[in-house]
Order: C-alpha cells, then structure tokens, then sequence
C-alpha cells in the first residue's frame, strides 16, 4: 500500500500496515475528541515516525495515487480539531 | 479509515474528482490537468520567491535589535549611575523584551529555511512528474480511443492530481507560516518607529504605552536581577530591599528609591 505525509513524500508499506495505523489514527482522534493535545501530537508523531521507518520512499518518476494520505507533520491541535471539515486544509 | 488519515484522504480524492469532472472529452482533462499542474509550478516559485523576502526581511530585523543590545545596556547603565532608577529599568525591559524578540527571530529565519528547502525539492519534484505526465498525456491521447482512455486517464490524472493538492498544500501552508512572520516583524517595525531602540535617554512622545507593554512583559525578577548586577558594578546607591533585618518601618518596595528627586528628564 501506498502511504503520503501530506508536504512531505510518498512511501510503499506492506499491506499489513494499515492494521497498526488504523489503531493509531482512531487513537489519535480519540484524543483530539478528548482534548488531550499532548497525547495527540505524541501519537500524531509516531504514525508518521512509522510511516518513515517501516515504509520505502516512493521515487519522484512515480504518479500513483495514495491508499492513505496522512496530515501534514507540522500540523497544531487546533487545525487537527477544526479544519477536517468541509474545505479543510486542502486548497482548491 | 474514519480518522485523521481517512478524513484526510477522502477530502484530496474529492478534489481531485472534482477537478477530473471539469472536463467532459478525455484529452481535455489530460490538458486542463497539465495546464493546472503548470500554474501550480509557477506559483510554486513565486512562494519560494515569497519565502526569501520574508527570510531576508527577519534576517535584518534581528541584526538591526543585536545591535540595539548594547546601546540599551549602556543606557541602563548611564541611567543608572546618574541615579535614575525608573529610566535604567526601561532600557532593561527593552533590552529583555529585545533579546526575547532576537530568540524568536533566529528560530523563525530557521524555519523559513526549511521551508524554502522543503519548497525547491516539492518544485524539483514536480517539474519531473509533470514532464512525466505531459509524455503520458500525448502517448495516452495518440493510443486510446475515447471511451478505453477514460481508465488510463483518471489513473494517470489522480496520480499527479494527488501531487498537485500536496503541493498546494505545502504552498499554503508556507504562506501562512510566512504572513505570520511578516505581521510580527510589522509589529517589530512600530515599536521600532516609536522609539523603542532610540539613541537617546529621554523618553519621548508615545512611549508610555509600549514601556506599559513591556512592563507587564518582562519578568520583574530578571529585571530586578540586573540591576542589582550593574548596581554592584558601577558601584552605585545600594537596593533597598536587600538589607536582611527590617528594622522599623520597611522600606517602600519600588518607587524612588535611591535619588532623593523622583526620575525627571533633565
């Protein structure tokens, strides 16, 4: 599977990834539900951290379509709370 | 995936089919991406442009408050012999609010730069894979009738549309980054104009309400710290409120203390 860091690159995961992601993400959002902005960006970091380390970089030549994009790393808790909606943080 | 990712990735496919939509005839589509995909470079590179504007400008707004750092240390000091103690407190706090500005700077200038690294490698980047897609465009349109091409061309199109909403959105994301910077370094360039780095001792018309500001910014205790320091070094009326016995009636902790005149410019 296919895997981007929003701003960042593109990486190839084996298909069983998805699985430890998914726990994180739903982590993640659970504590941005509950307010809790360090536990956020802890797990927030170490979704990415996996994606870097667990996933090869995609060469620039390539133009596939991701299976998952994640946030951009420099992401704030505000814009992890507000801007998933509507427009959110993808311009036109 | 209903999470952060997922929330993520169905907004960037909706725009991307969004964009797909546009176009009715394939070989349409192919050229409105590749038309967009171009605009999207050059406004890559008015960013990067944008980003070292806003770099070059913080650059000089911290050399200009470096050098201001011993001008008001040495005002403090002459203050401070001369007896003027609320004046010697003023440069102080200008000087304290200066070296706190000077900290944010530098680590501001540091990540302008790395945006304007991470912004030449996204156009490096999409230079090479709109070459890609303009070499796919014309295989694609010469090979496929109508109808087998539409496959092949929302592949090729959401493939390079999906480069092009990260592009846009590390774009944006530098904009921003960058127009914050700009409104601080505007805040900078006011209370610059109004005196704050002055040459002169004397306070001036339209003071008060920055050395206000600043007075609730600075950390008391660090100020009163240095000018115990420069006091014991330029050997001059001691505090008052060092003394360990309080004999009598305490001492009045902060108002004119050591000049028998209250602080008047002479």
């Amino acid at each position: 599977m296919i895997i981007r860091i929003s701003t960042e690159n593109q990486y190839r995961l084996a298909d069983d990834a998805a699985g430890r992601l998914n726990e994180l993400d739903n982590e993640a959002v659970a504590a941005v539900d509950g307010g809790d902005e360090a536990g956020f960006h802890d797990l927030f970091d170490q979704m990415l951290a996996y994606v870097r380390t667990e996933g090869s970089l995609l060469d620039g030549d390539d133009l596939e379509e991701s299976d998952i994009i994640l946030p951009p790393p420099d992401l704030t808790f505000v814009e992890a709370q507000t801007e998933f909606t509507g427009e959110g943080l993808i311009p036109d | 995936m209903p999470g952060v990712s997922g929330r993520m990735s169905t907004v960037i496919k909706a725009k991307i089919s969004k964009m797909l939509d546009r176009a009715e005839d394939p070989g349409e589509t192919l050229d409105y991406s590749y038309q967009k995909q171009m605009e999207m470079l050059q406004q890559v590179k008015k960013g990067i442009a944008d980003v070292v504007t806003a770099k070059k400008r913080l650059q000089l707004q911290a050399d200009k408050i470096q050098k201001s750092l011993p001008k008001l240390d040495a005002q403090a000091r002459q203050a401070l012999s001369q007896g003027q103690e609320e004046l010697a407190r003023t440069a102080l706090e200008r000087k304290n609010f200066a070296q706190t500005e000077l900290q944010s700077l530098d680590a501001q200038v540091v990540e302008l730069e790395g945006q304007q690294q991470s912004l030449i490698d996204k156009q490096q980047k999409l230079s090479t894979k709109l070459e890609q897609f303009r070499t796919k465009k014309e295989v694609i349109k010469a090979q496929y009738s109508a109808a087998e091409a539409s496959v092949k061309i929302s592949e090729a199109a959401s493939g390079v549309g999906e480069e092009m909403a990260d592009v846009g959105l590390a774009m944006q994301r530098a904009q921003d980054k960058t127009e914050n910077m700009k409104a601080r370094a505007g805040a900078m360039d006011e209370l610059d104009a109004a005196g704050a780095f002055d040459d002169t001792l004397a306070l001036g018309d339209g003071q008060d309400d920055i050395d206000k500001q600043l007075h609730e910014l600075s950390s008391g205790a660090a100020i009163d710290d240095e000018m115990a320091k420069m006091r014991a070094e330029l050997g001059v009326g001691t505090a008052p409120e060092t003394p360990a016995l309080e004999t009598g009636s305490a001492p009045q902790p902060e108002t004119g203390k050591s000049s028998p005149t209250q602080e008047n410019t002479p």
